[in-house]
């Protein structure tokens, strides 16, 4: 799969997890390997899954970043689901995520992600994204240099452009 | 006046090349019409009855001269030679074509201007008071603030999806003018006892399917602080707004559901991480903003020109206009004038090119090249000398913009309604049309004084019915007639209230008796001088409504009219894609 990271086209071979109806969080069973879990399935199996190297847990744009408080950092990536690129809770998630529980690792927008949302994701705090298989990559990596200056501060700029400049 | 400097020049102008982007991907079905309309919103492009509407930001209702020469040609170029002023001070072309909008922006970049954040689930546009820099009650200017809470919501990345819009309007005088208290934060500025400076702040309040007024959040927020407090409102708001119900997303409904002391708590929780932090706006910056609204040069004259005065006697048409459209100004031997675009027989708020041009160069003669925009859909001059007050009338008069109706019974708030928004149960410009020539005698509207009437076409408010003297709304109803449901002592400013509904709703041809009589009830209860409003807190909505429904209301046959029915013919071009909301 190929991925944009750090601003350049990555392939990519993590693995998102996702139940289906008939699964559960309880009982589903976690692949060895680079694999990404929903929320529910790492607070239903967490002592199995704890220890694990490669282990990375998805939420979900309803799901709250706080119930990951002092564990952030066992997780080699936290993505964050965008169900639709309307609903905008992923970006306060992210938010949380880096300035409130200090998550310094991989952040990735996963789901409904597309280029002309995605230089906002940047500045929320993401540095990996999945976009739209259904859309050209390169032109998604566009969206990432969509604007050159931004008047406030966020997770990529700590201080807002009138601190940053001498504005005349 | 704010000018850019090259920061917000690059901004705006990367912005021009971004959604110049998005409209070659659009055509090009790169982007399906679901991707591109929330891109399209939150650059004000809509998709109207007939043809694509673009609302421009006009932030905090400032215009100079040039930006209003700019707006004329855009309407001669690209529409059909006029605009639309709106209720948050924007103004709104209804005929354009999606591949004509980039080179509006483009166009409107040169004379910095922009349709950023016009629409969309996003912070809109700030709106201000109108007679701020030069009214008598003035505590501070707000302007400076108002820039710096655009630049701040410009393109902030945690909050262009939120559950709903968010509209947020700063006065910093005594007397609201800016309806803070029905927007969703509504900001005061105050001094407290020694004498420093800051905001009490209001939350929740809005118009719409669910009218609130604002509850408040902090009654003294010191200045530094506005940026991260209203971060703190924002990112509750996001989180928690619900996004399940486009008529509960509001964050009004959140507010309420918690309660302004639990939801007070969760913003300050948040609050509490980031107070003092980078966002804290400085001296510095304040003072760099504000140099921007420094008082114009104004001379020293006499508290009173005598001239006015000696043609007044003379021209009753000029003494009510001194009346009604002439403001008072904190400068000795000035004033402010507004120009009214609410002549009867034109859409309120509608301007021609012609109109434009001429307002812009009576503000290059008289004004020091400014001109405002105001909630009520007029324009204002706002640094008038007194001894010009006579020419300028002649030269307004001779433009249509001089109607002496600011504040009476003609001066009707009104959305586009029926014959434009995809959204409206009926017409409201043709109601305010019909309303206006009933009552079209000047001396019956000097005699009735100072009224409003706001007219939506449907829920959504745009016409601010709520807060009308008198509101009147389009409703929906199974049989898909035009019906309009009216309330009675809604009010803005200082004494907000949300209006009572009368009773069931009345037809288009029914509509004018209805004002009528309710005007009726008014003229043998008042005392003295008491404005309608006031006659209607005095006696209660009760006897207003019992006149209104005492016998019959006839249908006045004359408004079966085909004059009032649509305005205007239909695009002439095919519609490129058809979105059948927003």
């Amino acid at each position: 799969m190929m991925m944009i990271k750090n601003k350049a086209i990555v392939s990519d071979d993590w693995v998102v997890l996702r139940l289906n109806e008939n699964e559960t969080p309880e009982h589903v069973t976690v692949a060895a390997g680079k694999i990404i879990v929903p929320l529910k399935v790492w607070q239903a199996q967490r002592s199995k899954l704890q220890g694990r190297v490669n282990l990375g847990v998805w939420l979900n744009s309803d799901e709250r970043p706080e119930v990951l408080q002092g564990e952030v950092e066992k997780f080699a990536v936290i993505a964050v689901n965008f169900p639709k690129f309307a609903d905008g809770r992923g970006y306060s998630i992210a938010y949380n995520l880096r300035a409130r529980l200090g998550y310094t690792g991989e952040l990735r927008a996963i789901g409904d992600v597309l280029r002309d949302q995605m230089f906002y994701m940047q500045r929320a705090g993401f540095d990996t994204f999945a976009p739209r298989p259904d859309r050209d990559i390169h032109e998604a990596l566009k969206g990432l240099n969509d604007f050159s200056v931004s008047y406030q501060t966020s997770l990529d700029q700590k201080l807002p452009l009138f601190r940053r400049v001498h504005r005349v | 006046m704010y000018r850019y400097d090259k920061y917000d020049h690059q901004i705006v102008g990367e912005r021009v090349a971004q959604y110049r982007d998005q409209v070659r991907r659009r055509l090009s079905n790169e982007l399906t019409e679901d991707e591109f309309r929330p891109l399209r919103l939150q650059n004000g492009l809509y998709m109207q009855i007939h043809a694509y509407m673009l609302r421009i930001a006009v932030p905090y209702g400032m215009l100079t001269s040039a930006q209003l020469r700019m707006l004329a040609h855009i309407a001669r170029k690209y529409d059909r030679g006029y605009g639309h002023f709106t209720t948050r001070q924007n103004i709104q072309f209804n005929w354009l074509k999606l591949e004509d909008t980039p080179a509006i922006l483009a166009d409107l970049a040169s004379v910095e201007m922009h349709a950023i954040q016009t629409s969309g689930n996003c912070i809109r546009n700030i709106t201000s008071d109108e007679f701020a820099g030069i009214a008598g009650d003035e505590v501070v200017d707000p302007r400076p603030y108002a820039e710096i809470l655009r630049q701040w919501s410009t393109f902030h990345p945690e909050f262009a999806y939120l559950p709903r819009k968010f509209k947020i309007a700063i006065s910093g005088a005594t007397q609201d003018r800016a309806a803070i208290a029905v927007h969703d934060i509504g900001l005061s500025i105050i001094k407290n006892e020694q004498g420093a400076i800051g905001f009490r702040v209001l939350v929740g309040g809005g118009l719409g399917r669910t009218p609130m007024i604002g509850s408040e959040i902090c009654g003294f927020l010191p200045w530094q602080h506005l940026m991260t407090y209203i971060e703190s409102i924002m990112r509750v708001y996001n989180q928690y707004g619900r996004r399940d119900n486009i008529y509960k997303a509001r964050i009004k409904i959140l507010v309420k559901a918690l309660g302004i002391d639990e939801f007070k708590r969760q913003v300050e929780t948040d609050w509490a991480d980031i107070i003092d932090g980078p966002s804290t706006l400085t001296v510095e910056e304040l003072n760099r903003v504000s140099a921007c609204f420094t008082a114009p040069p104004y001379e020293k004259l006499a508290a009173n020109d005598a001239t006015v005065a000696l043609y007044k006697a003379e021209k009753k048409d000029y003494a009510n206009w001194l009346q009604r459209n002439v403001k008072p100004h904190k400068v000795a031997g000035y004033a402010a004038v507004v120009l009214s675009l609410k002549k009867t027989d034109i859409a309120p708020g509608d301007a021609s090119a012609e109109q434009m041009d001429a307002a812009a160069d009576l503000a290059d003669r008289f004004s020091f090249g400014e001109l405002r925009i105001t909630h009520m859909q007029n324009l204002v001059l706002a640094d008038i000398k007194q001894s010009d007050l006579i020419t300028l009338w002649k030269i307004a008069a001779a433009q249509g913009m001089a109607s002496p109706n600011v504040g009476l019974l003609s001066d009707i708030i009104c959305c586009p309604g029926g014959d434009f928004c995809s959204l409206a149960n009926a017409r409201s410009i043709p109601l305010a049309r019909v309303i206006a020539e009933r009552f079209e005698s000047l001396d019956f509207q000097h005699d009735i004084g100072e009224i409003e009437i706001n007219m939506s076409g449907c829920i959504n408010a745009c016409g601010h019915n709520h807060v009308g003297h008198i509101g009147v709304i389009g409703v929906d109803k199974k049989d898909g007639g035009e019906w309009y449901q009216v309330s009675v002592g809604g009010d803005q400013g200082n004494d907000s209230a949300i209006g009572k509904v009368i009773g069931p709703s009345f037809t288009f041809q029914q509509m004018p008796e209805v004002i009528d009589r309710l005007l009726q009830v008014y003229l043998w209860e008042r005392i003295e001088d008491e404005r309608f409003i006031d006659t209607v807190r005095r006696i209660s909505v009760t006897p207003f409504k019992d006149y209104v429904y005492a016998t019959k209301i006839e249908a006045d046959p004359r408004l079966n009219d085909d004059a009032y029915r649509i305005l205007v013919k239909p695009a002439s071009y095919a519609e490129p894609y058809h979105s059948p909301r927003f």
